[in-house]
């Protein structure tokens, strides 16, 4: 299961006076099981290439290979795509709408076609994904926390069986621990599911925390496309595109301006603390 | 001085049955009393649910109290003939920057305030010039808002409620759908506006970082308020925030951690200069 995508271009209102081109040539390749960030400022074109992703739009210029075929085929079954290539949009639980929760996670996997037993095992399996157990079977999505709404909105892609889930900034409007419980759920996902991941998202602490690769877009280009630790290596340049590095890689630098022997390339908390903690023992801090 | 007095506040939501008969109430605040003092930076804490979105709608009287009674100034929200008034000295921006923003034009949404209250047209005009300059975003006054980033478009929300020339304004979870880059942008400038131009601000949000440079900061859990203290108070207390769902900044998480570990250092490390400055010393 792969994706790839050579030299896509798109322009929205072309032949117009003002055509804007969200994706400047972008090349890459997602892989099987790989947990992918995407960061980068508003605007910067992140939305716009995971819609390319499960066929939501077409390139304006440009190919989309879906295990090694080519999307824009005639004979390319785009059903099938759009069901292995799941999509949680932004504020996804502004998308619930049935009576109850479990109805709501049936929607998806009933539009399928499936029998009535698969659609309520699909249902079942999907929502203890995202830890929510029979008790919330029965209540009204609306009655729920913002951070249970997002579970059951998300339990409604899973129920598809995706192979490649893409959440675009799935935590915003969550407090802190609701973030961490959200994507704390997608890394078992990941590890547990096999699923491939990809995460848009505008926290540099969360993507260093959870993604083995990052790619920074920027005006439409991709810009990096390393392992977290390479990128924020890039910190200034990153700070040019509104971006930055998380505060802990900050903090090594000023150490490291201040004549300590410190490794810069930390990027989560532990990381820092294992470094500080070397050099402390050391004595030579 | 105190600009805002909240005393033994109780609000109650309605629940209702599915054949929409009242089954029960909800409390989303119980027994708040809190004292604003004016010209003062207060951000408030609390997980989903925790009651401060409804504390900040009773501000400028968008909900009234069931119980208790809350003062703008020397204006009860609770009196109808104060509301105008109220609404005046007490403006609100909300999370989300595309649903506040009305007109085609900058300076015409940013206008649109005190157009509303009679003020002469000469004086609007000038009004629009001082709030849009007060936020930064008076290059873009004849700009459609749809063209502006959603950071830029929280400036001109704000620079909407300075026209209305407030005391105090109150920012429900302002940067919750921006980018880095706009979430420094609408803090730095909410910043000024609260030194430059005496602002009292009530900030709502979930980021810690955010919130350092608060006067001081209020932590809501249940509907209660659980914490009242300086940054440096309330994020020594790591162990505390993370039990009523919040979190802290990482450097004071590390240092945290650090402290735990044996390195001696103080609690509520809350930049990286002071961080640096102990460990180098």
């Amino acid at each position: 299961m792969s994706i790839k995508l050579e030299h896509v271009n798109y322009i929205y209102e072309p032949d117009t006076a003002f055509p804007v081109h969200a994706t400047d040539d972008v090349s890459l390749e997602i892989h099987d099981g790989e947990f992918i960030a995407l960061i980068g400022h508003t605007g910067s074109g992140k939305s716009t290439l995971i819609q390319h992703l499960n066929g939501l739009i077409h390139p304006t210029s440009g190919t989309i290979y879906y295990n090694g075929k080519n999307i824009a085929d005639a004979d390319f079954s785009m059903k099938e795509l759009r069901s292995k290539v799941g999509l949680v949009f932004q504020y996804p639980e502004h998308q619930l709408f049935e009576m109850d929760v479990f109805t709501d996670v049936c929607f998806g996997p009933k539009n399928l076609g499936l029998s009535e037993e698969e659609i309520e095992q699909r249902a079942k399996d999907a929502l203890e994904m995202v830890g929510l157990d029979e008790s919330y079977y029965k209540q009204s999505p609306f009655e729920l926390s913002g951070g249970q709404k997002r579970r059951v909105a998300i339990a409604g892609v899973l129920a598809m069986k995706p192979e490649v889930l893409i959440l675009d900034e799935p935590t915003a409007g969550l407090d802190p621990k609701g973030r961490d419980e959200i994507l704390d759920q997608v890394a078992w996902l990941h590890k547990n599911s096999h699923m491939t991941i990809i995460l848009v998202s505008h926290s540099m602490e969360d993507v260093a925390r959870y993604a083995q690769r990052l790619i920074v877009m920027n005006k439409g280009k991709v810009m990096f496309d390393a392992t977290p630790v390479e990128v924020f290596r890039h910190y200034k340049e990153l700070e040019t595109m509104g971006l930055a590095a998380p505060q802990v890689t900050y903090i090594a630098h000023a150490l490291k301006e201040h004549g300590l022997d410190i490794n810069t390339d930390v990027t989560t908390v532990e990381e820092a603390k294992k470094e500080i903690l070397r050099l402390w023992r050391q004595r030579t801090c | 001085m105190n600009l805002i007095k909240i005393a033994k506040l109780i609000f109650e939501y309605a629940k209702y049955g599915e054949d929409g008969s009242v089954v029960g109430t909800s409390r989303a605040i119980d027994n708040v009393s809190i004292d604003i003092e004016k010209g003062s930076f207060v951000a408030v804490l609390g997980h989903n649910g925790s009651g401060k979105s409804t504390l900040a709608k009773h501000l400028n009287a968008i909900l009234l109290p069931t119980e208790g009674t809350v003062w703008i100034g020397e204006d009860d929200t609770k009196n109808p003939d104060a509301l105008w008034d109220i609404r005046q000295r007490a403006g609100m921006v909300f999370q989300n920057p595309d649903n506040q923003i009305i007109a085609n034009v900058v300076e015409e949404d940013v206008a649109f305030g005190p157009e509303n209250i009679g003020v002469p047209t000469r004086d609007i005009w000038r009004r629009v010039d001082e709030s849009l300059k007060a936020v930064g975003m008076t290059a873009f006054r004849k700009k459609s808002p749809n063209k502006l980033s959603g950071g830029q478009k929280q400036r001109v929300a704000i620079a909407g409620v300075m026209a209305m020339k407030p005391d105090c304004i109150i920012l429900d979870e302002p940067t919750a759908m921006l980018d880095p880059h706009g979430r420094e942008d609408v803090i730095r400038t909410v910043h000024e506006l609260n030194k430059q131009e005496n602002i009292t601000v009530v900030l709502i949000t979930h980021y810690m970082e955010e919130v350092i440079d608060a006067d001081r900061i209020i932590v809501m859990d249940e509907g209660k308020v659980v914490m009242d203290g300086t940054p440096k108070e309330i994020f020594s207390k790591v162990d505390q925030l993370k039990k009523y769902r919040l979190d802290v900044p990482q450097v004071t998480e590390l240092a945290y951690e650090l402290k735990k570990e044996g390195v001696p250092l103080e609690d509520g490390i809350l930049t990286i200069e002071e961080l640096v400055d102990a460990l180098c010393q």
